[in-house]
Order: structure tokens, then sequence, then C-alpha cells
């Protein structure tokens, strides 16, 4: 085994001795080999993240929300249907939620405006206050203690003081944000006293969540029941989809880096072919030159692999991905400004490493094959 | 003792352009001796070269070594033989450019695996035989013609093989210069080292260090003294 490793060791220092001679072309595959890890490995680590980012938000959301359908559109919510799902047994905390969206024309922007839950008395608002998302109060230039002023799409005026501004590490979900109290909110949107945007509740077991959504439906049948774990596919779909486009987008460049890595790794030079019959008439077994071609192949697509993805890591969880953040987050113009938890998902980076690292060591090797395995006489004449 | 029996090369065999570079050869090189293949060029030397070290197989025939057959051993057992019992000097001694003179000296020897300090001091030793000893950190391609023949014969030494071939050794090189060579021939032989060469320059073939000279044409041999 000693022997094994000692050989090994004499092969990988030749292999290395020979990418050094051949820098400028290797050092250039190299370069682009990092350059494609890195936007590829952008995509996925950005994508697993910010997957996982909207199931940490989503775990805190209701287990239930019914919203009131007519004409296959969202209608209010009443308190009399309120009171009727609150005989619902395993239940509890149902709540009517008051949210909307305000397109606020003076920073071309959409908010959404939300009262609190009753249930949450950290953010707990009276009249005239409000607290709002980081991208609000970046936008507007808000401080705590300063007041927003809002108008209607009815031309009402609203002015809120500010006594709180979330923060940045709720962003996702948050960054639009703005929480006022249940008097406003009505007062703001001429809504009436009974009526709400739709209901949450929470399921006490969590096996019987689609029970309770399935008896709700029966109990208002022009209501819709989603679970929180639709909501989760949905958001799942949502950013899948969008890292599916933006892959999509790279199909070319990863086409492009396919046969630039084929014509370069496969194409032996003369110089090369001769330096593998040198070998092999001093005593090189076919064996001993495909190794050492392997791990020639192996330094250059690993080390760009793991630097590539290294600087993949770097922007997205460092840099907050400012090269796709654009298409990954959304369109809207308040973008979350957030800094994603380290997630690195190792099957998709495993899968990475296979659609890079195996076609590439694979181009390098036949070639090799063929030239190592002929006779060595031609490199007497 | 190498013999060969009845060997015959083709290229490009069952072509129109076939091409019989070696026909029917009958030949014993006996062991400790120095042998020369002489013939002007396209006589058959150099492929007669590259079968006996195991660099060629022959289409036809036998080569024996020390009585087992070498022709049709698969190529993993000949890359053995040529690693262990052949050191092999080209014409244009076919060092790997870009390397040092110590890294190309060690090639043959990777396989092998042996203790790094050990490989190391054996290329010394032969460095110091050969006087290159001073030019082992320089890249091969900065070396003079005589420089990297030295360096081409110290790497076919690395390993201790039995049996030296060398391929027009003294093609590239002057008057001073074959001479020199002709003195790490006769140091090979007292060795007991069986050298083989090839060679059409009158230099070689008359040099009291050279014990057959061994006549081709045509890819036949048609004398021997």
């Amino acid at each position: 085994m000693s022997d094994w490793f000692a050989r090994q060791r004499y092969l990988i220092d030749y292999a290395a001795a020979s990418l050094w001679r051949r820098k400028a072309k290797n050092l250039g595959l190299w370069a682009i080999f990092v350059g494609l890890i890195f936007i590829l490995g952008s995509v996925i680590l950005f994508g697993s993240a910010i997957r996982r980012e909207a199931g940490h938000v989503l775990a805190g959301s209701p287990d239930v929300v019914a919203q009131a359908m007519r004409m296959g559109r969202h209608d209010f919510a009443l308190t009399s249907d309120i009171d009727k799902l609150k005989s619902l047994r395993g239940a509890d905390r149902i709540e009517g939620r008051l949210w909307g969206y305000l397109y606020d024309t003076s920073t071309a922007a959409n908010y959404t405006l939300q009262v609190p839950s009753a249930y949450a008395p950290d953010y707990a608002l009276a009249k005239g206050e409000a607290i709002v998302g980081e991208g609000v109060a970046r936008l507007r230039k808000l401080t705590e203690g300063r007041y927003l002023f809002l108008v209607s799409p009815a031309s009402k005026f609203l002015k809120l003081k500010i006594t709180k501004i979330l923060p940045p590490g709720s962003a996702l979900a948050s960054s639009d944000l703005v929480l006022v109290s249940p008097e406003d909110f009505r007062a703001f949107f001429e809504l009436a006293h009974d009526q709400f945007t739709d209901i949450a509740m929470r399921v006490r077991n969590p096996n019987e969540v689609n029970t309770i959504a399935g008896k709700g439906a029966l109990a208002l049948k022009h209501y819709r029941f989603i679970t929180r774990s639709s909501m989760q596919r949905t958001y799942e779909a949502l950013f899948s989809w969008r890292e599916g486009l933006l892959l999509a987008m790279l199909v070319g460049a990863m086409l492009a880096f396919a046969i630039l890595a084929f014509d370069k790794a496969s194409g032996l030079s003369a110089q090369e072919r001769r330096e593998i019959g040198i070998l092999k008439a001093i005593g090189w077994e076919t064996s001993d030159v495909i190794r050492m071609k392997l791990w020639e192949a192996g330094l250059i697509s690993l080390t760009a692999f793991l630097a590539g993805m290294a600087l993949a890591y770097a922007h997205v969880f460092v840099m907050s991905a400012p090269l796709i953040e654009a298409v990954l987050k959304g369109w809207s113009t308040l973008y979350p400004r957030f800094q994603l938890a380290p997630h690195v998902d190792a099957l998709q980076v495993a899968t990475l490493a296979f659609l890079t690292v195996v076609p590439y060591v694979a181009a390098v090797l036949a070639p090799i094959w063929r030239t190592a395995s002929a006779d060595p006489d031609s490199v007497m004449r | 003792m190498i013999e060969l029996k009845a060997v015959s090369k083709l290229y490009r065999q069952g072509h129109v352009n076939e091409i019989a570079a070696v026909r029917d050869a009958d030949l014993t090189i006996e062991a400790g001796k120095v042998t020369v293949l002489k013939g002007p060029s396209g006589s058959g030397k150099t492929t007669l070269l590259t079968i006996i070290g195991c660099l060629a197989r022959p289409t036809s025939g036998r080569v024996r070594l020390d009585g087992d057959l070498l022709s049709g051993l698969p190529e993993k057992f000949l890359a053995e033989i040529r690693r262990k019992t052949f050191g092999f000097a080209f014409q244009r001694f076919n060092l790997v450019a870009g390397l040092t003179a110590f890294e190309n000296i060690m090639l043959p020897a990777y396989p092998l695996a042996p203790r790094y300090a050990d490989l190391k001091a054996r290329v010394h030793e032969l460095a110091e035989t050969f006087g290159v000893s001073h030019r082992l950190d320089l890249k091969v391609d900065d070396l003079s013609g005589g420089e990297m023949q030295r360096v081409a014969v110290a790497r076919a030494l690395i390993n201790d093989p039995r049996v030296i071939i060398a391929d027009e050794p003294t093609a590239n090189l002057d008057s001073e210069r074959a001479e020199q060579f002709l003195g790490i021939v006769a140091t090979l032989k007292a060795r007991g080292k069986t050298v083989l060469m090839t060679s059409h320059d009158p230099r070689i073939w008359s040099a009291g260090v050279v014990d057959r000279v061994v006549e081709m044409a045509d890819g036949r041999i048609v004398g021997a003294s």
C-alpha cells in the first residue's frame, strides 16, 4: 500500500510539473472553469438558501388560512364566518386578519399594510403608530420617532409615527411591510367593522391540519382553505422556477464551456503525444500515463470546482449575491436587503460536481487512452 | 542473451503502401558485449532496435531474452521489461522539455517508486559519472547537445538496466563529443552492461570498444563481423 502511495506521489509530482509547464493553456482553462462553477454555484447556493429562508418565514405563519371567494375572486371574510369556525374542535387562535397592498406613487413602490396579530403583543400598536420593514424605512428614509405619511387610493391621508423598524434578518417577508393599528387600517381603506381580509387558524395537532381544513371547507363552502404546507410548496415552486429560469439562461454558457473544455482537454498537442511516447519508452505503463493524466485533470477540475464554490459561497453569503439577486429575489422596487443564512445543499453541490468534473475528466481520458495504449516506437523516429 | 528468429516487421500491413522494414532477421546478441547495427538510412536498423527493446512488436518471428519469449507478451509485461531490463538513449535524446536535467534523469524510476532520498543519490552519482552534475538544475532546453546526450545516457541507467540501447548516438555530435560517448560506452561495458547501438558513423564501427558489427540493408541482415 505504501508503494502505491509513493507511486501516486511521483505521478502527482509529474502531473503538477506538467501543468506548470503548460501554464498559459491550463490557467486559461482553470479560470473559465472557476467562472462557470462560480455562476452555477451562486445560483444553486442562493436558491437553496432562499428556499430555506422562506421555509423559516412560513414556520411562523398560521397553520391554515381561510379566504372568502366570490366569483372566483378573493372576497372579504366576515365576523359571522369567523364565529362559525370557532366551533371546530382542534382549532384555536382563530382570528380575522387585516392586510392589503398600497401602491405608493411618490416612491413607485408597493407596500403591504397589515394589522399585527392579537397573539403578537410585541407588535401591538395604538392608533397613529406604525412599525415598518427595512425596505420601507430605507426608501422613505425613516427612523424611529419620525412620521410616515400615506395617501390611500381614495386620497385619504394617514400620518403614522414610527415606533419600530423591523430587523433586516426578517426582510424576505417584511421588507415592504407597514404594520398599523386596526382602527387606522379600517379608516384608511374604508373597511366596515365586520370585514377582514382573511381568517387565520392554528391547529393544535399538526397531523390534523388537513382534516380541520376539510371540516372548515364544509362549514364555509364559499371559502378556500390554504394550509401552510401548500404555501410552502408554492414558495418552493416560485424560487425553483426562478432558479430554473436562470439556469436555463446559463445553458449557453455551460455548452460553450463543454465545447471549450472538450477541445482543450481532449486535443493532445504533438508535444504531449511525443511526451507520452517518451514516458512509455522509458518504462512507464499505459496505466501510469493514464493515472498521471487523471491527476492532471483532477487537479485542474477539483481545484477549479473548490475555488468556484468558495467564490460562490462568498458571493451569496458574504456579499448577498449582487450579480443574481435581481432575478432570484423578485422584481419589486423594494428588493429585500438581507443576509442569507449560510446553507449548502450537499446533494445539489454534488450534482454540480458530477456534471462538471466528471465530463471534464472523461474528455481528458479518451484521447490519452488512445495515445498511451499505442506502441511507443514512434518516439524512436 | 537476446535471440531473434525470423523476425519481420511490416508497416501499413495489407495496404497498397505496405512497407517491410525488417525481413526474416536472425540475430544473437551476447550479454556484456557492445554490438553495433550499421547500414544506410531505411535499412531497418532502428526498427530492429525498437523490436529488441520491446518498443514495438514484430509482425512475425520470435524474440527471446535469456530464453524467455518476449514477442507476444501483453503490454503491461513489456513495459516492465523496458523499465527493468533496457535503458534507452534516443537519437534526438527525447528528453522531456521544460523539466530540469535532474527531473529527466529520475523519470524512468517513477513507476518503481523508490525512496526519494535513494533516487536523488543515484541521480547525483550518475550525473557525476557523466560530468553533468553542475547542470542538474537547468532545464534540458538550456543544455548543449553533448550535455543533453549525457543526461539521456544517465536517464537510461537510472534503473540500472542490463542492456543499453542507443539509436544513432553520435549523429548530432562533433568528433570530441563522439569520443566522449565512446568513453561512456567503454565504462558501461566495463560494468558488465550489454550495449546495442545503431550507427552509420564509421567512428563508431571502427572503435576498439565495439565487439561486433551487424550490417543491414533493405530490412535484411546482410553480414556480421
